[in-house]
């Protein structure tokens, strides 16, 4: 039986997660996921955390894209394909980790000073926007935050270009990662006992990290655990539904990777972590892979004159079988998933009647619906 | 500007730390192993150093001598040879590291500095090529000695970042090589990176390094531009689009190439692209010896 098309993979998707290491094209993969299913009639939010003004110029946003959804005009001003009528709605929006969280906390704090108290605090300042792993933790509560909301049908999201970033998919208790941090603990356990801790001097390992970095960092830390005590179970809870929509049906696992070496040991690592929490890639998707022409007419031979065209032709050729050898572990790996070769540009993509030939390119001319 | 030709003779002469950046994905990896190797051929005692603690750069560079230096790694022996050796262990075992580097952001990257600093200081090395981070976390990286002066206000941590910032602004000691790919948002981000880092870091900046120059279709790799590729009125269709195409990406790379160098008056290094399945330490020496 032949791979199902990427365009039935996705057509009943609620969430897209698209994966892959930098430079790959995932940003421009994500929005032009985002434009076909909008072309087929679906309202769909794009999610980016690539702070690049690349996408937001493609999209025609000329301000940059903010952490609310904007609507974006999809119209293919080429008009190749006038897949009029029934068409859906594209809105994409810049996932801004550090407001995330904020109402987070917000949402989260028993009282509103309570609230203040944490977002005033230094020490949080800083896990907002830099805890390993707390970036992707917020675009899993965004994105639930987004499934819920009645304006969308689908919400793809362009993942970080981390090895983090399926870190997720983990148990809940590392989405949640610094409430479970050993020094967390370290200050928690005293206070559940109804002590607080007043005296750093009191633990040997506090006092050491003190030295290293400095009493008053560290006083910043404590008092951020402190003000945070009592507002773990909300965080639990929100994590487990996030992780809960992320294992259902309705989310797909776009895997997106370029020919080079780098990018496919890190294509690979995510198809095998996704494996790991028994979940497989939907669509493989290779950007920017050298394309071939097809075969000269046999009455084509080898002259003088036409030598550097035909040199231009091999090379193109050993160019394109040497990519398709390098991917090939990969594309075993994520078996029996369909795989959409995009052929590299002659430009860059910066503006949306490029966006359109990707989609073209990727799911072929667009069917009127009937 | 036409491109130079780097002699590594030359250009090593005047520095002793090199720090390779770039975007990801555009091969500063294999800039990292082409400059050590280029380096080691002109008879200089060379380390190549990757922060990442992945193999593939040690693959790349063959037998050349090769350092790993992670970040945790780095703040442990930092700590033990600051006379707190006991509870080093217990720290990176319990991952309060985490913790530590979040609360002092900068943390990490500091030691890992420091430790750079500390081989450069050394005498034992007359190159240090250091695969750096990406473009982005390439500027906080270099910021970090900065950034902790205004946080830790004493102890052994500053006394780091004070020697740190010393070596970062004396180009004889240290200088960066930024990478890039003939592209578009490449260029873009590595002129971007080139600013903020000569602004904000006050780091010398080396010649940039263009990975990936289509070879120009006539099978040499000479880093000439060798012009389109004509298309005569009755070429066979499938030689013609082959043509067309290649002649596409050869016009798109000639307004990038341009584009840089009016955007930055530095001296530009081309490495060709090289077909292949998968870079090889043979590859490398070869990019290396055609410098």
């Amino acid at each position: 039986m032949p791979p199902p098309s990427i365009a039935e993979t996705l057509r009943t998707a609620e969430v897209v997660i698209c994966c892959g290491s930098g430079g790959v094209g995932k940003t421009t993969t994500a929005a032009v996921l985002g434009l076909q299913l909008a072309v087929d009639g679906r309202r769909v939010v794009v999610v980016t955390i690539d702070p690049a003004k690349r996408l937001a110029d493609a999209l025609g946003i000329p301000g940059g894209l903010g952490n609310d959804p904007v609507r974006l005009t999809i119209d293919d001003p080429d008009g190749a394909d006038g897949a009029d009528g029934a068409r859906g709605e594209l809105w994409a929006m810049m996932l801004d980790t550090a407001a995330t969280f904020d109402g987070l906390v917000r949402a989260n704090a028993p009282s509103a000073a309570q609230a203040e108290r944490i977002l005033a605090n230094r020490f949080y300042r800083n896990i907002a926007g830099a805890l390993s792993g707390t970036q992707e933790y917020m675009a899993a509560e965004r994105l639930h935050a987004l499934h819920d909301d009645p304006r969308f049908d689908v919400v793809i999201v362009d993942t970080p270009p981390t090895r983090h970033a399926l870190d997720f998919l983990e148990a809940p208790g590392t989405l949640t990662r610094f409430l479970d941090h050993p020094l967390f603990k370290l200050l928690m356990l005293p206070t559940r006992r109804g002590l607080r801790v007043l005296n750093v001097a009191a633990q040997p390992m506090l006092r050491t990290i003190g030295k290293v970095v400095g009493g008053d960092v560290l006083a910043d830390a404590i008092a951020f655990f402190q003000a945070f005590d009592g507002m773990e179970t909300g965080f639990r809870e929100r994590a487990d539904e996030v992780m809960t929509l992320l294992r259902s049906d309705a989310t797909r696992y776009v895997l997106v990777a370029a020919p080079k070496r780098d990018t496919i040991d890190e294509a690979r690592y995510f198809a095998g972590r996704l494996a790991q929490s028994q979940l497989g890639v939907s669509v493989l998707v290779v950007n920017r892979s050298t394309p071939t022409f097809g075969r000269p007419a046999g009455t084509t031979k080898r002259t003088p004159s036409n030598a550097r065209l035909w040199a231009n032709h091999d090379e193109l050729v050993s160019m394109a079988a040497a990519e398709r050898d390098q991917l090939e572990p990969l594309v075993s790996d994520v078996m029996p998933a369909p795989v959409c070769w995009v052929p590299m540009l002659p430009g860059d993509v910066h503006d949306l009647s490029a966006l359109h030939e990707i989609r073209r390119l990727l799911f072929g001319p667009s069917m009127t619906n009937g | 500007m036409p491109p130079k030709r780097l002699v590594p003779r030359e250009f090593f002469s005047t520095t002793r730390l090199v720090i390779v950046a770039g975007k990801g994905g555009v091969g500063k990896t294999t800039v990292t192993a082409v400059l050590a190797r280029a380096a080691a051929d002109a008879g200089l005692r060379v380390v190549a150093v990757d922060l990442d603690g992945k193999p593939t750069l040690g693959e790349l560079i063959g037998d050349l001598p090769h350092l790993s230096l992670t970040a945790p790694d780095a703040l442990a022996e930092y700590l033990e040879t600051h006379g707190l050796k006991r509870v080093a262990k217990r720290l990176a075992a319990s991952g309060v590291i985490d913790v530590v580097s979040t609360a002092a952001p900068g943390i990490d990257d500091i030691v890992v500095l420091g430790k750079l600093k500390a081989m450069e200081r050394s005498g034992d090395h007359d190159v240090i090529v250091v695969d750096g981070p990406a473009a982005g976390h390439a500027i906080t990286f270099l910021l970090s000695a900065r950034g902790l002066l205004d946080t830790v206000r004493g102890g052994p941590i500053r006394t780091q970042a004070l020697d740190v910032l010393d070596m970062l602004s004396d180009p004889a000691r240290c200088q960066v090589v930024l990478v890039t790919l003939p592209e578009t948002t490449p260029v873009n981000e590595l002129v971007e990176t080139a600013y903020a880092l000569e602004e904000r870091v006050g780091v010398q900046l080396g010649p940039v390094v263009v990975n990936g120059v289509d070879g120009w279709g006539d099978g040499d790799d000479d880093g000439r531009d060798d012009g389109d590729l004509e298309i005569p009125a009755g070429t066979d269709p499938v030689l013609a689009a082959a043509a067309r195409f290649r002649n596409g990406r050869r016009a798109m790379q000639r307004r990038e190439l341009a584009r840089l160098s009016d955007a930055l008056a530095i001296e530009q290094i081309r490495l060709p692209y090289v077909v292949t399945a998968g870079l090889t330490s043979d590859d490398v020496a070869r990019l290396a010896a055609g410098l």
